[in-house]
């Protein structure tokens, strides 16, 4: 599936796009984490909790829980929370 | 002696400064990690290259960066420090950011310790790149539920910080916490035991409690071991170990000035000599220099007397703050003193703070210096 990475993880990725692949959001994270080493921890903290800032959008959709199934089909939008100034 | 470094740490990234011989002129190397927090960054004495980065941004994850260049090139930590996974059902601590970094014992190449918000030890084997939480202080029975979260102590939360490794033994540590006193331990981190006695806290807390008590920099003698100075939120105080009780030195400063600060510096040499560097602790505790007149002092005689050192420094208006990170001294004879300011500045002395001058001028908000000698 395609998942968009916003540009401050670009320095794991060298793309604004990538394509990866996942049974669900925790699988897709650890694909990611496997070809882009740390970029996992940066997201998401280690009670598997994203992190206060960053947001996560399947098909326009926000998701929160990482057990949310994914199909190869689906569109994963990571992005940085407009967190104000 | 081999070439003499700062290493500044900021809000929006770090800057290694480079001194020629008598340290007059400093050559900038960066921005590294430009618009990430950097906590801390400490090069490793015991190899003179190795340098590790505590680093997050306002969005992204806590993580360590590691050079084994001199800051050429840099590599990310494979296993940060973080806090196990919690049992189903129970909420789980998260490193918000590590705040402060220390190497190990000379006889322990490749060790390091790391202390984060919220408050917790942690100590890696292989010069940073994987970490591990100290049980021994992270899971003691006597700290669980104490240690605070991300919003409790200080505006961006409680800190670990003072790691300090006794020279002589190391299996002996100390640490202090912004949120919970002074704590020691003689056998590598499995107990701990508080070190309060004497230390005053807020009117109307219980100084009897260690969650109480709020240290803001703790340094140990180079040239003593036994002796500790620490600058706390309740004033400035003096250990000699065995003695488990610290005396409170700074009731020898100006009133006007009062004894409250962050940062504070032992003489590399003479046990007798540190410095601090007083902000307003007043009403509603602005944490600036005190009147705006920003100044060193130092003692000479254990703490019996102190000496006003701003020759050189703004005579007035300057309402910044030096943080507990952020005063540093080389090994030089004399010594020399730096300070980076909460207004991006890094002020210099090469005569043991009796003169002082720019080195750095408008850098993003310092939150620490460090001295360094480069392999």
């Amino acid at each position: 599936m395609n998942v968009l990475i916003p540009s401050a993880l670009q320095s794991y990725t060298g793309a604004a796009e990538v394509e990866a692949a996942g049974g669900n959001l925790a699988e897709l994270l650890v694909a990611l984490d496997e070809r882009y080493p740390g970029i996992r921890f940066r997201m998401v903290d280690e009670q598997d909790r994203f992190r206060r800032h960053m947001r996560c959008f399947v098909n326009g959709t926000q998701v929160f829980d990482l057990a949310r199934s994914l199909s190869a089909e689906d569109e994963v939008i990571i992005i940085q929370a407009l967190s104000g100034g | 002696m081999g070439e003499l470094a700062l290493l500044v740490a900021t809000r929006k990234g770090a800057w290694i400064y480079r001194s020629d011989d008598d340290r007059r002129a400093w050559r900038a190397d960066g921005p590294h990690f430009l618009g990430h927090i950097i906590h801390h960054l400490v090069l490793d004495p015991r190899d003179g290259r190795t340098l590790l980065a505590a680093a997050k941004t306002g969005h992204l994850g806590p993580t360590i960066f590691r050079s084994i260049d001199l800051g050429r090139s840099w590599s990310e930590a494979s296993r940060p420090p973080a806090f196990p996974k919690a049992a189903e059902g129970e909420a789980g601590r998260a490193v918000d950011h590590t705040f402060w970094l220390t190497p190990g014992h000379a006889s322990e190449p490749g060790v390091w310790y790391a202390g984060t918000s919220p408050q917790a030890l942690f100590r890696s084997e292989d010069c940073g790149d994987t970490w591990e939480g100290v049980t021994g202080f992270n899971d003691n029975p006597a700290y669980a539920g104490k240690l605070g979260g991300t919003q409790d102590g200080t505006p961006d939360g409680a800190k670990l910080h003072s790691l300090l490794v006794d020279p002589r033994d190391a299996n002996h540590l100390y640490l202090g916490m912004s949120g919970g006193g002074v704590h020691e331990s003689t056998d590598r981190g499995k107990t701990w035991a508080t070190l309060i006695d004497g230390m005053e806290v807020v009117t109307g807390f219980d100084a009897s409690q260690w969650a109480f008590h709020d240290p803001h920099c703790v340094t140990l003698c180079p040239s003593n071991p036994d002796r500790l100075y620490q600058q706390n939120h309740c004033g400035i105080y003096r250990i000699d170990r065995p003695s488990n009780r610290w005396q409170r030195i700074g009731r020898a400063m100006p009133a006007e000035v009062g004894d409250i600060g962050f940062p504070i510096v032992a003489h590399p040499r003479d046990d007798q000599t540190t410095w601090v560097f007083p902000m307003d602790g007043t009403d509603v505790w602005p944490r600036t220099s005190p009147a705006g007149k920003p100044a060193a002092y130092v003692t000479r005689d254990g703490g019996e007397s102190w000496h006003r050192q701003d020759n050189g420094l703004p005579g007035d208006g300057a309402w910044w703050t030096v943080y507990r990170q952020a005063m540093a001294n080389d090994t030089c004879d004399p010594v020399g003193l730096y300070v980076g300011t909460s207004s991006g500045a890094v002020w210099a002395s090469t005569d043991e703070g009796e003169h002082w001058r720019p080195l750095a001028e408008h850098l993003p908000a310092i939150y620490a210096v460090e001295t360094a000698v480069l392999d």
